[in-house]
């Protein structure tokens, strides 16, 4: 009883200080305030989930298993998989519920089919097919994702924060770098940016030199990211992994204890490859699921 | 910040005393205050805090160090580190509170020696050497390679055990490491850091190494391999440089010593022990270490030899590491459990191609063949029975047991253990030596009567700190006689 006087003093006290953070020291201590009045504490970072059901719904279950509190989700809904409505419905669920939701190239394509031609890319195959089965309400959706959202310390983007829109790779630290300093134009207050659109899990950090440094994770190990330093993490794909293996990605950020989880989650391949097959796309994109390709 | 006096509190610890001023630190011994935040009562054992000095006005960069300290040693478990108690907020006040450890630094031995000028003897040098190395495996079998191991860093508890301190340029696999850049530059202490080091190289245990190497020839001789380098250049010379051999300073130090140091020295990573558990393996038989030209030269390499590696190392540059881990489960040791009592030919046939099998095409896998003998098959009274001769006969049939088994390729060894129970002292062998798998025979260490009662090999299998391989024994030669041709 004791206790609860006492927090329910503190929260009373914080919410008179924090309520409207003016200084760029107040804001840590915002962060703090607000993750742990709103239960913000462990976010479950999930990104490129192509249509694929079986994968989304397995990293979904997990991230709850392991105590996630709040979804961020980094876009690429759709394209290439099978169950395109399925999953923007999902995600229209979640966003209700409060989840994070940003856009990915392949949601701008689906809403706006590039016009067929001959040498066109992969993804822009399955484009008019992804458009075709969305409704009105889920394209509209889709559309008005925004392509940034910041919480704090945090910016998420799909791709890259250095012009979201031309949705360029971060594939080397040069790339997290480019990226890194366009946040930090953004909002002084950035310290970790976490993207999505390589579709490999990655983590790019300050070392004693001026650039960038990479670093290879190895699935489920905490690595400590504490909030003086800034961060760049890629959180690999839940739907369509590329890395030689099948297991699905995603990444668990605890922000209490400032840990990053790399996760990898088994799940059906076979049947997400089966409905591919089934909805008549190229076997092409049903056959890479198992290759993890 | 500034020296903290006797009765000043820091986050709920109270200073007892400066117990060491060092060039980056300041240790104080502490405890709980009584009216303690954290609500704490002392852990049950003394206390250090670690207290990093910094200039006013000296931002984060300037304690790196102190940060890869504060997250590696949160993550290192087992007796040959402090245990970690408590960090402090870098950005407020930093400090890490641990373990104060009662034992003496290795660096003792040397002042000792250098006071009194009695060389130390090899049995102690290979004692000290050996209790390092199993300290320095249990980091490697934990991701972590230290990168600044030398006398100050490594104490040695009352039992013979080691403990390493300061994890400041220490690496962890599984974290980005902080202290890299992208110009790979030297990091380490000069008199004991690694050729592959000076290229900025970090992560390869074997690194390690090089440096028990360098603190074993400074205990066996009183000098430094390589100086006390001030230059560039002069730290680039163990990249092709050998040591003068140590028995050109103390020409009564047995050839075996002047082996396993020199070996650990070798300039390239590969042609060192291929892990501390496999130097501690040897240090804890020098009778058995295979001696070459190695341990009994006394003169320098030919200028040659030096020119030709010279060349060779002017290119060498950085190259990433695997994890320590995949580094050291490459070059395993495996244990095979040899009895004689009531085993046939076929059985010591069976585990000799067992163990060949464990083996496997693994160039760097390491051999350790024991038995274990009753203790009343000794006696201190008969001169036939005595130890020494009991054992020097199990020895002997070990030997033979082991023929046939390649030992170009792979080191052996062989152990006489004397235990009424043979299960514990096949497992307390195996704990003690960091076995990675053992080769036991199921049928003549009794597994038919497992219904009956704990047989050797299910107890083994139980307990077993690692991977156990139950051997069942091919058909018998005696049964071979009675196949006939029908």
């Amino acid at each position: 009883m004791v206790n609860l006087a006492r927090s329910t003093r503190e929260l009373l006290t914080c919410v008179k200080t924090f309520t409207t953070p003016r200084s760029a020291s107040n804001r840590l201590a915002y962060d703090l305030f607000k993750s742990h009045a709103f239960g913000i504490v462990k976010l479950a970072l999930l990104s490129d989930i192509h249509s694929n059901v079986q994968a989304f719904d397995a990293c979904v279950a997990d991230a709850r298993a392991r105590g996630a509190t709040q979804l961020a989700l980094l876009g690429d809904f759709v394209g290439y998989g099978a169950d395109p409505s399925a999953i923007v419905q999902r995600v229209m669920a979640m966003v209700d519920e409060g989840a994070w939701a940003i856009k990915g190239n392949h949601d701008e394509m689906a809403c706006h089919v590039p016009p067929v031609s001959a040498n066109q890319a992969r993804g822009e195959v399955t484009a008019a097919w992804t458009h075709a089965q969305l409704s009105e309400s889920e394209l509209t959706f889709l559309d008005a994702l925004p392509l940034t959202h910041q919480d704090g310390s945090l910016l998420l983007v799909h791709a890259s924060a250095d012009s979201p829109e031309r949705w360029r790779y971060v594939y080397d630290a040069r790339g997290a770098g480019t990226s890194l300093t366009a946040a930090v134009g953004l909002s002084a207050d950035i310290r970790y940016v976490f993207c999505g659109h390589v579709h490999e899990q990655t983590l790019y950090y300050q070392g004693r030199g001026h650039d960038l440094l990479q670093f290879m994770p190895t699935p489920d190990v905490p690595i400590p990211l504490p909030s003086h330093r800034r961060w760049v993490a890629t959180v690999g794909s839940v739907g369509q992994p590329r890395d030689g293996r099948a297991e699905a990605m995603y990444t668990l950020f605890d922000r209490d204890a400032s840990a990053l989880t790399f996760v990898r989650v088994p799940y059906d391949h076979s049947r997400a490859a089966a409905a591919i097959r089934a909805a008549g796309l190229p076997a092409f994109f049903a056959d890479r699921l198992a290759r993890g390709e | 910040m500034k020296l903290l006096e006797p009765g000043a509190t820091l986050d709920g610890f109270v200073v007892d005393a400066c117990i060491h001023s060092g060039g980056m630190a300041h240790i104080y011994s502490i405890h709980y205050a009584a009216t303690a935040t954290h609500g704490q009562s002392d852990p049950g054992f003394p206390m250090a805090m670690k207290v990093p000095r910094m200039a006013n006005g000296d931002g984060a960069e300037n304690i790196v160090g102190f940060e890869v300290e504060q997250q590696i040693l949160q993550s290192l478990k087992g007796s040959h580190v402090p245990r970690f108690v408590a960090a402090g907020d870098l950005m407020r006040v930093p400090y890490l509170v641990m373990e104060y450890v009662q034992a003496k630094p290795l660096q003792h031995w040397l002042d000792q020696r250098r006071e009194t000028r009695q060389p130390i003897d090899p049995a102690t040098i290979a004692r000290l050497g050996a209790a390092v190395s199993r300290g320095v495996h249990s980091l490697h079998q934990q991701n972590v390679v230290h990168h600044d191991l030398k006398p100050a860093n490594v104490l040695i508890r009352d039992d013979g055990s080691a403990v390493l301190l300061d994890f400041g340029l220490s690496y962890h696999g599984h974290y980005p490491d902080l202290l890299a850049e992208e110009l790979r530059k030297a990091i380490g202490s000069p008199v004991w850091m690694a050729p592959e080091q000076v290229v900025g190289m970090r992560g390869d245990p074997r690194s390690d190494i090089f440096a028990i190497g360098v603190m074993l020839y400074e205990l066996a001789t009183g000098e430094l391999p390589f100086g006390d380098p001030q230059t560039d250049g002069g730290l680039r010379q163990r990249l092709w440089m050998d040591p003068p051999p140590p028995r050109r300073y103390r020409p009564d130090l047995p050839p075996w010593l002047q082996e396993v140091i020199l070996r650990c020295l070798a300039p390239e990573a590969v042609g060192r022990y291929p892990s501390a558990a496999h130097l501690a393996a040897e240090l804890a038989n020098p009778e058995q270490i295979r001696v070459t030209e190695r341990g009994t030269r006394t003169k320098g390499t030919s200028w040659r030899v030096h020119f030709k590696r010279w060349i060779k190392a002017a290119g060498l540059s950085y190259k990433p590491s695997p994890l320590p881990t995949v580094q050291i489960d490459e070059v395993p040791i495996v244990m095979v459990a040899v009895p004689f009592k009531g085993a046939t030919d076929a059985t010591h046939f069976s585990l000799r191609t067992a163990a060949q099998r464990s083996l496997g095409s693994r160039p760097g896998a390491r051999l350790a063949c024991v038995t274990v003998i009753s203790p009343s098959e000794t006696s201190s009274t008969e001169a036939a029975k005595s130890e020494a001769n009991v054992h020097t006969r199990y020895l002997e049939l070990l030997r033979h047991w082991a023929q046939g088994i390649d030992t170009e390729q792979h080191q052996l060894s062989l152990h006489v253990l004397e235990s009424g129970d043979v299960a514990q002292a096949l497992l307390d062998y195996a704990r003690g030596n960091h076995i990675n798998v053992i080769v036991i025979g199921a049928a003549t260490h009794g597994l038919a009567l497992q219904r009956i009662v704990h047989t050797v090999p299910m107890k083994v299998a139980m307990a077993a700190p690692s991977t156990v391989i139950l051997v069942k024994a091919e058909l018998p030669f005696s049964a071979l006689a009675k196949v006939r041709v029908s």
